[in-house]
């Protein structure tokens, strides 16, 4: 087994073992990145000088730590949970004296001053930051296709999509170019990437992880998450970027657990509950069979199924296709010109922000700022923002419901697995269509996580999803850590 | 629910975008296929439902008003497409 494809935990033990270095480490993952990425086309920012000056300071954290039976003076304090570990950031996550694009012409020369919360948190645990990920433009996507830079490629199948919009975190992932991602997800775009990739990622409940830096979409939905190669990184990691941030006043104070210990492997008596809403018409039958049989393991291993109804899950795009781009049509007025990013002069100051703005979006975020700009009008507000909100309401009433009859709820995460580059670029409506199992979480402002559990006939890989209510990863990280442990599928990895 | 040539330019217009005929044409076929999509949410009674703007059982969050250094001004500047003696720089407002 090469270097790069450990996972987070297994690199951990290794290094501290004294088996390799940090430097060994880092160096096999660019050297990784070097060979597939020109393929993959998962990263839109390389640090490599960077990354191997990190990997430098935690060795001699390690080594002089060693040699004084302490703690050293030089590099970084031995022992930390990320020493060593090289990851990846989605390139909406500030990162100070790096380019941060978010996919767009608008901020390509952007260069942010400091970091965001999350990134720096895995810093002061030891990571290595190798660069940034490619993204759909201001995460406004299910593909990367929207990125106004190039198409991310699936690992699985060069000539399908990688999912969206953290899809450059979730194919680096997958093609073993980093050992843990930051991604976000607002409507799926952790989860759905995941499934597509075959890899696992998790989104929190809103309010869980801070998003100070994390260039804004729709603040009411907005997370961060993280992708890895197994479910015990991403425990690992949620339990670094998790917990209150005075500078961001919605991060909640609540304590942050050791998610490591949900990793039980027992999952008796634990009640699973699968939503009839979830299982459509239309989607793929293999995508279907697959969270069957995975349900069908669970109720093996111990769990109790209980089916549960979600009755307004059909409400659910229109809802979220309302509400974000509401929000993200307030959000996005920052970029006019003036503080940051591109400027195209245009005569006065409103002839600037509007050649500016023109130009410098792409065509689905020009897209959704006309339908929330058009949602939050005079005279369609009630009918469709307000509306959204009220609807709203009744989608998270149905999780509370569940959540007092079942532990966590299991569906799959996409009605399809990976779809072809361009399928799907110039129907909007079927694009959003690929968000369907994904949406309500994030009205409903719960946590959830999107881990392998078959693969089509193509050979391209299923997601099963696994909702817990808000704050309520650790039930999450059990049953899918159960289910991960007695199954095969994440072992399994794409020939690039 | 179509959208008029009318109402298209006029979103544009509140959205501070400087769209092409090309684009105004191509939003206004997409944007009312999506908007007629979206009619069955009409079909929801919502009367007596209140609405939801956030999850989170949080409202007004005050922290102590500490003064902090802040970022240096020639960090925040380094990014601004004009500058000029330690100000953003932009067109005339006024003639």
């Amino acid at each position: 087994m090469e270097l790069y494809q450990l996972t987070t935990h297994e690199a951990s033990r290794r290094l501290a073992a004294g088996e390799f270095s940090a430097v060994e480490l880092t160096e096999a993952v660019l050297e990784r990145i070097l060979a597939v990425d020109n393929d993959v086309k998962a990263y839109l920012t390389l640090t490599p000088e960077e990354a191997l000056a990190q990997a430098r300071a935690a060795d001699v954290g390690a080594s002089l730590a060693d040699a004084r039976g302490g703690q050293p003076r030089g590099g970084q304090p031995r022992g930390l949970p990320l020493q060593g570990i090289p990851m990846a950031i989605k390139d909406v996550l500030c990162t100070e004296g790096i380019p941060t694009t978010c996919g767009s012409r608008i901020l390509e020369n952007f260069v942010p001053p400091y970091d965001a919360t999350a990134v720096a948190r895995l810093k002061a645990a030891g990571a290595i930051l190798l660069g940034k990920t490619n993204t759909d433009e201001f995460t406004m996507g299910s593909s990367t296709e929207n990125s106004a830079f190039f198409t991310t490629h699936n690992p699985w199948d060069l000539s399908r999509v990688p999912g969206g919009s953290s899809g450059g975190s979730a194919a680096a992932i997958a093609a073993d170019e980093c050992l843990g991602a930051l991604g976000t997800d607002t409507g799926g775009s952790v989860r759905q990437p995941a499934a597509l990739c075959g890899v696992v990622g998790l989104k929190p409940t809103y309010g869980r992880v801070s998003r100070y830096g994390l260039v804004a979409f729709a603040s009411s939905l907005d997370q961060i998450g993280v992708l890895t190669k197994d479910v015990t990184d991403a425990a690992l990691l949620l339990g670094v970027i998790a917990g209150h941030d005075p500078r961001d006043s919605t991060s909640m104070d609540v304590p942050v657990p050791d998610y490591t210990a949900a990793l039980t492997g027992d999952v008796r008596g634990v009640r699973v509950g699968v939503p009839k809403e979830y299982f459509i018409e239309g989607m793929q039958p293999e995508v279907e069979a697959a969270v069957h049989a995975a349900v069908g393991q669970l109720a093996d291993l111990g769990a109790e199924i209980v089916e549960v109804s979600l009755p307004h899950t059909d409400y659910a795009l229109p809802v979220y296709y309302l509400i974000a781009p509401a929000e993200a049509s307030a959000n996005l007025a920052r970029y006019d010109g003036v503080r940051y990013g591109l400027r195209v002069g245009g005569g006065g100051l409103i002839e600037t922000y509007k050649a500016t703005r023109g130009q410098g979006f792409g065509p689905e975020v020009k897209r959704r700022i006309m339908l929330g700009a058009y949602a939050l009008s005079a005279g369609y507000y009630d009918a469709y923002y307000l509306k959204a909100q009220k609807a709203r309401t009744l989608i998270k009433a149905d999780f509370d419901a569940a959540f007092g009859q079942v532990d966590v709820i299991v569906a799959p995460t996409s009605p399809t697995t990976a779809f072809r580059i361009g399928e799907k670029v110039d129907d909007p409506l079927q694009m959003y269509l690929s968000d369907v199992f994904t949406l309500s979480m994030n009205l409903a402002g719960i946590c959830g996580l999107s881990l392998p559990c078959g693969f089509d006939a193509g050979d391209l890989p299923i997601g099963l999803q696994v909702m817990g209510p808000a704050f309520g990863e650790e039930a999450v990280l059990r049953v899918a850590y159960a289910y991960e442990q007695a199954t095969e599928w994440h072992k399994r990895r794409p020939l690039l | 629910m179509k959208l008029s040539r009318e109402e298209v330019e006029h979103i544009a217009e509140l959205a501070r975008l400087a769209l092409s005929d090309e684009e105004l044409t191509l939003y206004q076929e997409q944007l009312s296929a999506i908007l007629e999509h979206f009619e069955r949410l009409q079909e929801l009674d919502t009367e007596a439902i209140p609405p939801t703007a956030t999850v989170l059982p949080l409202r007004s969050v005050m922290r102590a008003d500490e003064p902090r250094p802040p970022l240096p001004r020639e960090d925040i500047l380094a990014n601004a497409p004009a500058a000029e003696e330690g100000c953003f720089k932009v067109p005339a407002v006024l003639e």
